[in-house]
């Protein structure tokens, strides 16, 4: 151990696995996510048909039924075809791949912007932090969801719509949501730079970034940890409602949001178009928002 | 108090201020906007449209015609809604008592229903009502607001409620009256149903979280156990001690969730059709009308910014223990 390392009381919650096995929502939470996860992950191998593929040998302008309405439809498409022909199950599948990888990498943009700018304003104090949290209170003052829909809206109109593209939306969604992480951290950052073990790291002569990296930001970890994991959750909402509204992934790509944007027209001659892609996003945010709650409940007691 | 108020009223200005210089930013260089129709007419010559842009004062730069808008605004003009075809003002304040009617029915429910959940679960905590009272309010906090929407229409307007005699209820999934010219009260009514549903839903969930986590702190408390001491019936206890205090954490919860509501719920209002601010919003997207989008986007970031002052003076003075900073 060098000197450098003197803080050693990294935030290493005693029995975490054990705590977070007694909240009984919580592991249900992620066995669910995990078989999510999973699908989505193999959905090339499992979906048996291509998402984006109209099958006119069953499809006659209206959606084809699922296997347990329409028996002679078993062996084909199992959960039947959406209003143009394509195989629900296998959009179903892909769709997963798409929701769970925006709410991912927006949460990750998120956090990365939020922590480093919290951290620092926590740090420093001063005008630095004074800035700084007026930034994020322009920020947390303008409602997410319609400047959300006003700058993909931009974005769609300046090309076309096809322009708005995974990246797009992912990059949008984590650059206008960090302000709340970052107040999250800043305000651990500082009752943390008070404490003995930052006086002491800071008298054997460590460099500020090392500080904040090093001794500071593991012992601010576990409020982080929850807000992403809630986060994604919010994020898989946000990003289907963007899309149910014709302002997020676009199609032919399938994205659990965009496979009901035309639902409610099918809603007299094939209510399983609306029903089961909206069911993926109830169940899988669902999962999260448990399993978000038994961390919190394992990580800190406290926070609640 | 009075210096509080005052001096966080100070200080909203710039932020206001920032705020619009920032949507300016962002919607002054959007496509669409007062051009639009004259760039999509093929008769109108590349002279013409530099003409217009003078004369239209485009071809300032950008402080220069946000200094000129924000005279405007100053003296309530938020510009010409191109969609609308009337100022941008008259259209948002044309479509507040749809959102209105909406938006206060289902704060009233919501309250109501979260509260009496939120006071039970915290009263029996760890019972098999609070078990099933916290697991719906995750629902709450779960479900796509659309999707909801969608179900609610699949099951009673397409659907349906069978009543007995084999007759069926079809409620009404889209618009404001069936027949808008002659208002009906009743018909009105049918109409708020399933939008009041869905809106409903999800704040009740969120009043309900609250109100249980900060009863169940308040139960908990020696003043609590003093009034029980005192020999006082349980109801008393609960509803006259515990509620005064219980309910002060929710005074801001809802504070900070109005804005939200009078913003109109876009999606909801979208999905069923109703004329309120949230749905002039999403047409104004959709038709890239800029001005009425500024509009309602400075509207509903200063509502933001006055509820935020609102709740935080109304915490401050409900709460003797909390100081003004």
């Amino acid at each position: 151990m060098t000197v450098g390392d003197i803080d050693d009381t990294v935030y290493k919650p005693v029995g975490f696995w054990r705590k977070l096995s007694r909240h009984k929502l919580a592991v249900v939470g992620l066995v669910v996510l995990v078989l999510v996860i999973l699908s989505a992950v193999f959905a090339k191998f499992l979906a048996p048909f291509d998402p984006t593929a109209i099958d006119n040998k069953w499809w006659n302008g209206d959606p084809v039924p699922p296997c347990f309405i329409n028996a002679a439809i078993c062996g084909h498409h199992l959960l039947g075809t959406d209003e143009v022909g394509r195989d629900l199950l296998s959009r179903l599948l892909f769709g997963a791949q798409i929701s769970l990888q925006v709410a991912v990498f927006a949460v990750i943009i998120e956090i990365s912007i939020g922590t480093l700018l919290g951290a620092i304003a926590g740090f420093y104090g001063g005008w630095v932090d004074w800035l700084l949290m007026r930034i994020t209170d322009v920020f947390l003052s303008i409602p997410l969801l319609p400047l959300l829909l006003v700058l993909t809206g931009i974005v769609a109109a300046s090309s076309n719509k096809a322009s708005l593209s995974f990246g797009v939306i992912v990059l949008i969604i984590g650059a206008l949501s960090w302000p709340s992480v970052a107040r999250l951290v800043r305000a651990s950052f500082l009752s943390l730079r008070e404490r003995e073990f930052a006086e002491a790291a800071r008298a054997v002569g460590n460099r500020d970034g090392r500080i904040i990296f090093r001794h500071l930001l593991p012992n601010a970890i576990a409020p982080i940890v929850v807000q992403a994991t809630l986060d994604v959750a919010n994020f898989i909402i946000l990003e289907s409602t963007l899309s149910f509204l014709g302002f997020g992934i676009q199609p032919p790509t399938a994205s659990w949001g965009n496979m009901l944007a035309n639902a409610e027209a099918t809603l007299t001659s094939g209510w399983w178009v609306a029903v089961f892609p909206g069911l993926c996003i109830l169940v899988t945010v669902l999962a999260i928002n448990f399993i978000g709650d038994g961390l919190r409940d394992a990580l800190d007691p406290n926070m609640r | 108090m009075f210096n509080y108020v005052v001096r966080r009223t100070l200080q909203a200005i710039p932020l206001l201020i920032v705020i619009s210089m920032i949507l300016y930013g962002i919607l002054s260089e959007a496509p669409g906007g007062a051009l639009a129709p004259y760039l999509a007419n093929p008769h109108i010559t590349a002279a013409d449209i530099t003409r217009l842009k003078h004369n239209l004062g485009l071809d300032a730069p950008i402080p220069v015609r946000y200094a000129i808008w924000l005279g405007h605004v100053v003296t309530g003009d938020f510009g010409y809604s191109a969609s609308n075809s009337e100022p941008v003002l008259q259209a948002i304040v044309d479509r507040v008592p749809a959102t209105l009617s909406l938006m206060a029915t289902s704060l009233v429910l919501s309250l109501l229903v979260g509260l009496a959940l939120g006071i039970y679960s915290a009263v029996k905590p760890y019972s098999l009502a609070d078990y099933f009272i916290t697991t719906f309010a995750f629902f709450g906090q779960s479900m796509p607001v659309f999707w909801l929407a969608l179900m609610l229409q699949l099951g009673l307007a397409v659907h349906g409620i069978p009543l007995p005699a084999g007759y069926i209820i079809k409620l009404p999934s889209a618009g404001i009256a069936t027949d808008t010219d002659n208002f009906s009260l009743p018909d009105h009514l049918v109409h708020l149903v399933l939008p009041v549903i869905v809106l409903s839903f999800l704040s009740l969930a969120l009043y309900s979280r609250f109100t249980r986590s900060s009863m169940l702190e308040v139960m908990r408390t020696d003043y609590m156990r003093t009034a029980a001491a005192k020999g006082l019936s349980f109801p008393t206890i609960v509803l006259k001690h515990g509620l005064k205090n219980g309910l002060i954490p929710l005074v801001t919860i809802v504070a900070l969730s109005l804005p939200g509501l009078l913003g109109g719920a876009i999606v909801t209002e979208t999905i069923f059709s109703w004329p309120g601010m949230g749905r002039l919003f999403y047409n104004a997207l959709l038709q890239e009308d800029i001005a009425l989008l500024m509009g309602y986007l400075c509207l509903v970031s200063a509502m933001v910014v006055f509820f935020n002052l609102f709740a935080d003076v109304a915490y401050a003075w409900l709460d003797p223990r909390v100081k003004y900073d």
